[in-house]
């Protein structure tokens, strides 16, 4: 296999998995919606809602709050451009995208929580008290929750001896007896956790909700409007994809594309689809069961996550 | 070796500028003679980390003990580098920031000899020299503490607890050095590290353990860090940017030096102690910025959680080398460094950048401030870009140096010894957490303090800062650029200063190369290449965005909830937006909250005025040491029975005590 084919092959697996993100997105946030509204006897909006909603926003009027700074549309832009490189490099589709070598665990974390504090910027900029409220919710939350998504991924790194997240699915793949170890059960614990509470999903935060004071994230985006909101909603919806197939990933790596071929490329596509969507439907599922928490009950709950992720590394350590 | 020593001069040169010229030409002229004095041994650091080249100088030495040797080694260069920079951006700085106060003769020449002093105490390479260096930069900077008389209740608290823990941590520091002279032929460094091994164990272990104490409180570890909070604030700006990038990294320099260059590494669990410090600091510092309302306050929490990560770093390398893991143990030193150089940098720029706000708005207090994007754009820029390296947004040189940490605690994971396993494992515990809590922190600093409207009459009123102040933030920004997207052209010169005290020469585990590549971990990132990837996409977003919707945005009032009226009033301020936190973390933190509410005289259902008031103090300021203040207090009064004024008791004591004296010796 030559060195062009290899980074062909790579391109064309980054290109998926961005396209993928950008389209798979949105229609991941239509199918929760459609679920949730199924298992509570609704008929739910179409799947592609959130598209059609995308394309409307687009043709609205451009609106800035008075007291905007420079940060209302660059925060949105940022959100993208970071979960897309997290996205391109992240091996989703294929263990080798463009870039793979970078892929590394803090990387991915920390161009996540790039977005987070662009989006808590993007909150505070227009000086409103919502704005602020929305702000100072998501922040603590991500405090609370970045650390545990940390320590759950370095506990799954232990077994693999590398933060390189391709190296850590190859070795997975190479090991499958790894996948049902107690470090790997807790450490999913962990991340699903943290990924319901990064996504901003019951019990942590209601998207369906404008009821004020219970809002978190809705708060944080109450002055966007229009072609904004359209990449605002845009990148949120292309980090909970992100966040869903690196959690399914992680933790049933079959599927993805290892060699260099067409064929497992159209594998790898539609094996992460299927194991995205099996993550999409056990969250939402979850959701129809359960209630959203009082704000102050969260720090239980997200330091019950961080906890399970300690437990997962020591475990790890212990059994290596 | 000639070349430092005409900065050296230079500085000094500044110093006596600054303490004979008159008041119009004394900043300018002393500014700019310590700024070249700066330059140069930014340049004399540099060529020595570059070539390796180690070079002694000593004054002839008239009595025993006096005389002064310095010496250039990496180790030192590497910490010469990190305050000559930021001391450059400081001295600039002052041309536009020096009025009243800090114009003064006193503050300038204290200022230029704290400068002088942070040059020459990693260049010390004797026990004398490098006391004096030491003693005569806290004495310098316990001076600029007491420049700014607007806040003197406060200053003066600051400059008595600074002094007393700081001259304790000196005695430590002697009484530690000069234990390790008792087998040595002489007081110089090589002397001492040439005979160190002849030391008992149990004594290079208590002075281990001594100079750790000293050291370890100027880096602001907890629980010795109570001064740190209170003394950076309330030196001038230029003068904290100093102590809170480079003074505090004298604290790990020395911990480095004693530790691993003269006594030779000693025992694992010196280097459990420091990690285990380092880890308390870290989480302690992290929470307690998140909670500071005042913007310097914020600052220097936020630098005793930085240092806690050097300490984990360098707690980390020693007991990695002392598992037979050199090359790992490499890998954390180089990470505790480079963190240093990147810390200085930033914290210097947002230190400068805090003193630009003070400037223009009269107030550090977050709670007062906001919208000072709109006028003060370039300091906003400077504080944005140094809070994102902070927050270690990726490409920026935070996320490079804790990457890099990253990197050698996991490595540690696979064969260290148990003792060093658990120091990994907080290690990578505190790495999380402090990430989580910093970037509340930051986020709240840059966005309560510059976006949203003006929540005072002094903020809606600023101005952007002289051209100076901003070309000295400017400076201090190109190094967290510079290690963000190309770390790799860095790290090499690190690789000899981490080297200090691993034994035999260390091949460094980082691959040649622009990004930093460690082969044997299978671990690697690119910045540059993210870099191009994230401005890319910026750009297609920002051209699709343009394309696709009408380009020019209408302004409109915010959304009200059906209320024309938005005051700034309504906004959050930096002690709500922590306030959720604060509470989560109440064991900890232990805040005090009153509400007080006045209700008009008619009836009692309507308030006339509600008073909120919230403090968060020290816990272990008001638990650890006020107990033993206190009892110092009453032995105190207690002693003072003894001294009466009486001639004849005090002969009665001077009889007793020759009697004891000579019973003992007898």
């Amino acid at each position: 296999m030559s060195a062009t084919t290899t980074t062909l092959y790579g391109v064309a697996a980054t290109l998926v998995q961005v396209v993928l993100l950008g389209l798979g997105g949105p229609l991941l946030v239509g199918v929760m919606a459609k679920v949730k509204a199924r298992a509570e006897g609704r008929v739910g909006a179409p799947v592609v809602q959130p598209l059609r909603d995308l394309r409307k926003l687009l043709t609205k009027e451009r609106l800035h709050a008075r007291h905007a700074s420079v940060v209302l549309p660059l925060a949105p832009m940022v959100i993208l451009a970071s979960t897309v490189v997290a996205g391109a490099i992240s091996p989703l589709v294929s263990t080798h995208p463009l870039l793979g070598s970078s892929a590394d665990i803090l990387v991915i974390v920390y161009l996540l929580l790039t977005g987070s504090a662009a989006a808590a910027l993007a909150g505070l900029d227009a000086g409103t008290a919502f704005g602020g409220m929305g702000s100072s919710r998501a922040m603590t939350i991500g405090a609370l929750a970045e650390p545990a998504l940390l320590v759950a991924v370095i506990a799954l790194s232990i077994q693999s001896g590398t933060s390189n997240l391709p190296s850590i699915m190859s070795s997975t793949l190479t090991h499958p007896d790894w996948v049902f170890g107690p470090s790997r059960l807790l450490a999913l614990g962990a991340l699903l956790i943290v990924v319901i509470a990064e996504t901003g999903r019951i019990p942590v935060d209601n998207p369906a909700t404008h009821l004020e004071l219970t809002m978190v994230h809705e708060a944080m985006i109450l002055e966007y409007a229009g072609p904004e909101l359209a990449l605002f909603s845009l990148g949120e919806a292309m980090r909970l994809g992100l966040l869903f197939s690196l959690v399914a990933n992680l933790f049933l790596p079959w599927g993805i594309m290892t060699d260099h071929t067409l064929l497992s490329l159209l594998l790898g596509t539609v094996a992460l689809v299927a194991k995205t969507l099996l993550v999409a439907l056990g969250v939402a599922l979850i959701e129809v069961r359960s209630a959203k928490l009082r704000l102050f009950r969260l720090p239980e709950l997200l330091a019950g996550g961080f906890v399970l992720s300690v437990l997962a590394v020591v475990t790890g350590l212990v059994t290596r | 070796m000639n070349l430092f020593l005409a900065a050296l001069g230079f500085c000094a040169v500044g110093a006596v500028c600054a303490a004979t010229l008159t008041r119009r030409v004394r900043v300018p002229v002393s500014a700019s003679l310590a700024t070249i004095g700066c330059l140069l041994a930014v340049g004399v650091a540099l060529q020595v980390l570059i070539t390796g080249d180690s070079s002694t100088f000593h004054t002839a030495q008239l009595l025993p003990m006096t005389g002064l040797s310095l010496t250039l080694d990496p180790l030192g260069a590497l910490f010469i580098l990190a305050s000559s920079f930021v001391g450059a951006a400081a001295c600039v700085y002052c041309v536009g920031y020096a009025r009243g106060a800090m114009a003064s003769r006193t503050a300038m020449t204290m200022l230029m000899i704290f400068v002088l002093t942070l040059l020459a105490v990693p260049a010390a390479s004797s026990v004398m020299s490098f006391m004096f260096c030491w003693e005569l930069m806290a004495l310098s900077s316990l001076l600029l503490i007491l420049t700014d008389q607007s806040h003197s209740r406060e200053a003066r608290g600051a400059a008595l607890w600074y002094g007393v823990l700081t001259q304790l941590g000196a005695a430590s520091i002697l009484i530690g050095l000069l234990l390790m002279t008792s087998t040595s032929s002489g007081q110089t460094f090589a002397d001492l590290s040439a005979h160190s091994l002849s030391l008992s164990p149990s004594t290079r272990s208590f002075a281990f353990v001594l100079v750790l104490l000293g050291f370890a409180s100027k880096a602001g570890a907890v629980p010795f860090h109570v001064w740190l909070p209170k003394a950076h604030p309330e030196a001038p700006s230029p003068a904290s940017a100093l102590m809170s990038s480079s003074m505090v990294a004298m604290g790990v320099y020395g911990i480095i030096r004693v530790g691993a260059d003269l006594l030779h590494g000693g025992t694992v669990w010196w280097w459990v102690a420091v990690a285990l410090l380092g880890v308390v600091s870290a989480l302690y510092g992290a929470l307690h910025a998140t909670t500071s309302t005042d913007l310097k306050r914020l600052l220097a929490y936020s630098t005793i959680d930085i240092l806690g990560l050097v300490l984990i770093g360098v707690g980390a390398a020693g007991a990695l080398n002392d598992s037979g893991l050199p090359s790992v143990a490499h890998l954390a030193m180089m990470a505790a460094l480079l963190l240093v150089v990147a810390h200085a940098a930033f914290k210097g720029a947002l230190f400068l950048a805090a003193g630009a706000v003070e400037r223009a708005t009269g107030t550090r207090n977050l709670d007062e401030l906001g919208g000072l994007i709109h006028t003060m754009p370039s300091t906003a820029l400077v504080v944005a870009i140094s809070a994102g390296s902070i927050m270690a947004v990726p490409t920026l040189s935070g996320f490079s140096s804790e990457w890099l940490l990253l990197q050698g605690l996991l490595h540690g994971f696979t064969d260290a010894s148990t003792p060093a396993l658990i120091v990994m494992l907080l290690g990578v515990i505190a790495l999380a957490l402090t990430g989580g809590l910093t970037a509340v922190a930051f986020v709240k600093l840059f966005g309560i303090g510059f976006l949203g409207q003006p929540r005072s009459v002094d903020a809606a009123n600023a101005v952007e800062v002289p051209l100076s102040m901003r070309i000295a933030m400017a400076w201090l920004v190109i190094p967290s650029l510079v290690i963000g997207v190309v770390p790799g052209l860095f790290i090499s010169l690190l690789n000899r200063a981490a080297s200090t005290g691993m034994g035999a020469t260390v091949v460094s585990p980082i691959d040649h190369g622009t990004g930093l590549v460690v082969s044997q971990l299978r671990g690697a990132i690119q910045p540059a290449a993210l870099l191009v990837g994230l401005v890319g996409v910026l750009a297609l977003v920002w051209l699709v965005n343009q394309r696709l919707a009408q380009r020019h945005a209408r302004r409109v009032d915010a959304w009200g909830c059906g209320r024309d009226l938005q005051t700034p009033r309504m906004q959050y301020t930096a002690t709500s937006f922590a306030e959720p936190l604060q509470r989560v973390f109440a064991d900890v933190l232990r805040p005090q909250s009153d509400v007080e509410v006045t209700h008009v005289t008619e009836s009692r259902y309507y308030e006339q005025s509600i008073m909120y008031e919230n403090r968060v103090g020290d816990v272990l300021e008001a638990r650890g040491y006020r107990p033993i203040i206190t009892a110092a207090f009453r032995v105190g009064v207690f002693a003072r029975r003894l001294q009466n004024g009486s001639i004849h008791r005090y002969l009665a004591f001077g009889f007793v005590a020759l009697l004891v004296i000579l019973v003992v010796v007898a």
